[in-house]
């Protein structure tokens, strides 16, 4: 019995995210398309940042996670068309990022240079009174802010 | 694509992933090195994307030679002789000092920038869509390699200095950028990839205005040092000597 395109869905919504690993793939909009090809499924998705080092574990979570379901034919195609944008990650996982200290990235519609210069909510006590230290941060897609308030170091997901 | 458009192209992608993947084995040697902890991070990082970069060129260029996009740039990175390389020679000049390191970046980031830009409009889609992925990735380095110029070559007497002779060393070197890739107006004809002359022009500009802004002086050198990408280093060589050990002395047993 093949599964459902929608299973398939639901269940890479349990693959965590290997750097973040409080939201999924899905949670992310990495996972771009599911299309089933007889026996075969076909999962597209696209990186969040080209160098990203988590990619081949992200393909091999997937692959595992769905041969859980039976699925034991699984072909993992990358995209880069559209790029990923940090506004496709969804509300409920921003609030998650939030709460493991991750600054949410702001929504810019496609034109993230001039948010850069927008003051960044603290992660933990929600001041604007903060300021970037370093415009790259322990993964590619995070850099690091201090909040002058709360006086804590924290990060926030790049916006891109 | 014209059968005999395709190898031209790929050599072109081979080039400029191998200007990524050479100065970003470059960068990364700062790893654990750099003069401050946000540095380190920011250049471990700049050097993660720089050859993440690569392999997006080299996969393009599997796809247009017919190769495996997903062995090819191993192939590519590892197990070809330092004499195929086609990198800019300033991409594989030992790291020197900080200021060296940080004008070198800056020289590449703001010239790729250029022809990303020319890239990104490109006729053939793939590379259209890689240079709009490669692009907002960039806008992090140039921000952050263009804030730290003006702040090493105004910050005090010995930063400044070591600036000005950084500059010196490395303008014959960073004048590579501008030669035109082998093939490449045959390509620029046709929409391919941008034309190297006017991305010359523009970046000659950009950098006359910010080694002023600098406080550095250009030398007046107006030859690079070297023009044929096939003319390759002993810097290379030993830098290859390094990155490619291990991958030579135990090919089958080596997971990425």
């Amino acid at each position: 019995m093949v599964a459902s395109r929608q299973e398939i869905w639901n269940a890479l919504g349990e693959v965590a995210d290997p750097e973040i690993p409080v939201v999924s793939l899905v949670d992310m909009g990495i996972i771009r398309d599911v299309s089933l090809n007889g026996k075969e499924v076909i999962v597209t998705m696209t990186p969040t940042f080209s160098g990203c080092p988590a990619l081949k574990v992200m393909e091999e979570d997937i692959i595992s996670r769905l041969s859980r379901l039976g699925i034991d034919q699984v072909e993992v195609e990358i995209t880069l068309n559209p790029p990923w944008t940090s506004d496709w990650i969804t509300p409920a996982a921003r609030d998650k990022i939030k709460q493991i200290g991750l600054a949410p990235p702001k929504i810019h519609q496609g034109d993230f240079v001039s948010v850069l210069i927008d003051p960044v909510q603290c992660a933990y006590c929600d001041s604007d009174n903060t300021t970037m230290k370093n415009s790259f941060g322990p993964t590619p897609c995070r850099m690091i802010y201090y909040c002058n308030s709360c006086q804590q170091p924290f990060e926030q997901f790049k916006p891109i | 694509m014209d059968e005999k458009i395709k190898p031209l192209l790929a050599n072109y992608l081979i080039a400029i992933g191998d200007d990524e993947l050479i100065l970003g084995h470059r960068d990364s040697e700062w790893c654990g090195h750099a003069p401050i902890l946000e540095e380190d991070i920011a250049f471990a990082n700049i050097s993660l994307d720089e050859i993440g970069h690569a392999r997006l060129w080299f996969e393009l260029a599997a796809s247009l030679l017919g190769e495996d996009p997903k062995t090819f740039p191993d192939q590519l990175a590892f197990y070809r002789d330092w004499d195929k390389f086609r990198s800019i020679q300033m991409a594989a000049l030992p790291k020197g000092d900080w200021a060296f390191t940080m004008l070198r970046q800056f020289f590449f980031d703001s010239f790729e920038n250029l022809r990303l830009e020319g890239l990104a409009e490109s006729a053939y889609p793939p590379i259209a869509q890689a240079a709009a992925k490669i692009r907002n990735e960039e806008v992090y380095h140039l921000r952050h390699t263009a804030a730290w110029v003006p702040r090493l070559g105004l910050g005090t007497q010995e930063s400044g200095r070591r600036m000005q002779t950084a500059l010196e060393a490395l303008w014959p070197f960073a004048l590579q950028l501008g030669v035109p890739l082998a093939g490449e107006s045959e390509l620029a004809a046709q929409g391919l990839v941008p034309a190297a002359d006017a991305l010359r022009h523009k970046w000659l500009e950009i950098m006359g205005n910010a080694m002023q802004e600098a406080g550095l002086a250009i030398p007046e050198i107006g030859v690079p040092a070297v023009v044929d990408r096939s003319v390759q280093s002993e810097d290379l060589r030993q830098l290859l000597l390094e990155m490619q050990e291990v991958p030579r002395q135990h090919p089958r047993e080596v997971r990425w």
